[in-house]
């Protein structure tokens, strides 16, 4: 006989934390979006399941230059927030599935069996992002790349980012009732002139473009060094084939962006 | 846990878990909200919750514990049609009909929000809800009528034909 789930619903920030624990058997549930799903296709169910509906994690701040947004943000909340991430934000599913679906969850959800997930990692990314979690070891905040790569064992709390002078996105969708993202890249010119990039639908998660970054004066050496930065996959949506002929074409897109950008 | 549905308040059996589409379907035997893909991507299963259209599928009824929920069934009576099945009926909205009750729902949740007739608007609004039939056209003047406040003519379609057997009453 399968064992039922111990369903644990917090109210408090710090309640989520204490039921969280050091993540160990706990399946976070954001929106819902991702693992009712799964649920209902036979996944296994999870010993215990944290819903974040009601723990006081939601919300988006912007204060002195720095926006912090609550890991149970719904997606829809961040459509009007500058690029990249507001029309990244926009280009995430649909409207009522952009008002049930998380920042924590677009961000911690595994990796797709089919499909990319994770739109919002290459924005945030971009914006040099900095996610607070908990877990083994009590709160800590690193950077959102450092972040993504133990993302299975951390609670995320928020992520805060300073806000850029200019942000651009790029997207390659695949058309759906809502789109799915093939293949996107967002970049960001922080206040120093500094240019970031970063690239989702990627193999794994999201990945910064340094390559493209370093040579970001030159649209086409950058749209060309952006295929050493990333590991491309074959899913359902397009061949690693198809990704690697697109994503020297988004990111020259995304270069272009920001210099109009002024 | 508590939710009430079209105004009636229910104690609900199942688990956290369970996705209110099968609390709905299952549990308390209303059957409008339809279960398509069970994973999102085709809006069949739409209801409204707290005023706010959602997929049923992808919602855990513990995540809703005490909220409001309306389905096709709080809108209206076969004698007394709402404003919105109205429109669908009269504009003729409607082909083999599984789409009907999760657009219905989000065309409800459009025109409470005060929604215009701007037909991209509408097709933003209803953007994540498949017509097999592709009646998208027809659904789309459906809504466009109701977000106008129209009254609709029951006797016959929009189109000037006679109605014989959609259940309208004149």
């Amino acid at each position: 006989m399968t064992q039922a789930t111990e369903v644990l619903i917090p109210s408090t920030p710090d309640e989520a934390a204490r039921l969280f624990g050091d993540g160990t058997g706990v399946t976070v549930i954001g929106g819902g979006t991702i693992v009712l799903p799964d649920l209902t296709y036979g996944a296994p169910k999870p010993a215990k399941a944290l819903l974040l509906s009601r723990a006081g994690l939601a919300g988006v701040g912007r204060e002195g230059g720095t926006v912090t947004i609550g890991a149970a943000t719904p997606i829809a909340e961040l459509v009007g927030l500058p690029a990249p991430l507001g029309p990244c934000a926009a280009n995430v599913a649909d409207g009522e599935i952009r008002s049930q679906a998380t920042l924590g969850g677009n961000l911690c959800a595994g990796t797709g069996h089919d499909a990319p997930r994770g739109d919002l990692q290459g924005a945030l990314l971009a914006l040099d992002a900095v996610a607070r979690s908990v877990g083994s070891g009590g709160e800590t905040s690193e950077p959102l790349e450092d972040f993504l790569a133990r993302r299975d064992s951390r609670l995320l709390l928020d992520v805060s980012f300073a806000e850029p002078a200019a942000g651009a996105f790029a997207a390659l969708d695949y058309p759906h009732t809502h789109e799915y993202t093939v293949l996107a890249v967002s970049g960001a010119r922080g206040a120093d002139g500094t240019v970031r990039l970063a690239a989702t639908g990627l193999a794994g998660h999201g990945w910064r473009l340094r390559s493209a970054e370093a040579a970001a004066a030159d649209h086409e050496a950058a749209g060309a060094a952006a295929v050493a930065d990333v590991r491309l996959g074959d899913d359902a949506l397009a061949s690693a084939w198809y990704r690697e002929k697109t994503l020297p074409v988004l990111v020259r897109r995304v270069l272009t962006k920001l210099e109009e950008a002024v | 846990m508590n939710l009430t549905v079209n105004g009636v308040a229910h104690e609900i059996e199942s688990g956290p878990l369970t996705t209110l589409l099968d609390v709905l379907r299952e549990e308390l035997g209303i059957t409008s909200p339809k279960a398509g893909c069970e994973q999102g991507g085709c809006g069949a299963c739409t209801v409204v919750i707290d005023g706010q259209p959602r997929r049923s599928c992808l919602t855990a009824v513990g995540s809703v514990d005490g909220a409001a929920v309306t389905t096709v069934e709080g809108l209206g009576t076969p004698e007394h049609l709402s404003p919105i099945q109205q429109a669908f009926t009269h504009h003729y909205a409607a082909q083999c009909g599984f789409c009907t009750s999760g657009m219905m729902m989000a065309a409800q949740a459009y025109v409470d929000g005060g929604g215009t007739d701007d037909r991209e608007a509408i097709q933003h609004a209803l953007g994540g809800h498949v017509c097999r039939c592709t009646g998208y056209v027809k659904i789309i003047d459906a809504v466009a009528a109701a977000a106008r406040g129209d009254s609709f003519d029951m006797t016959v379609t929009a189109a000037g034909t006679a109605m014989t057997n959609l259940g309208g009453v004149a």
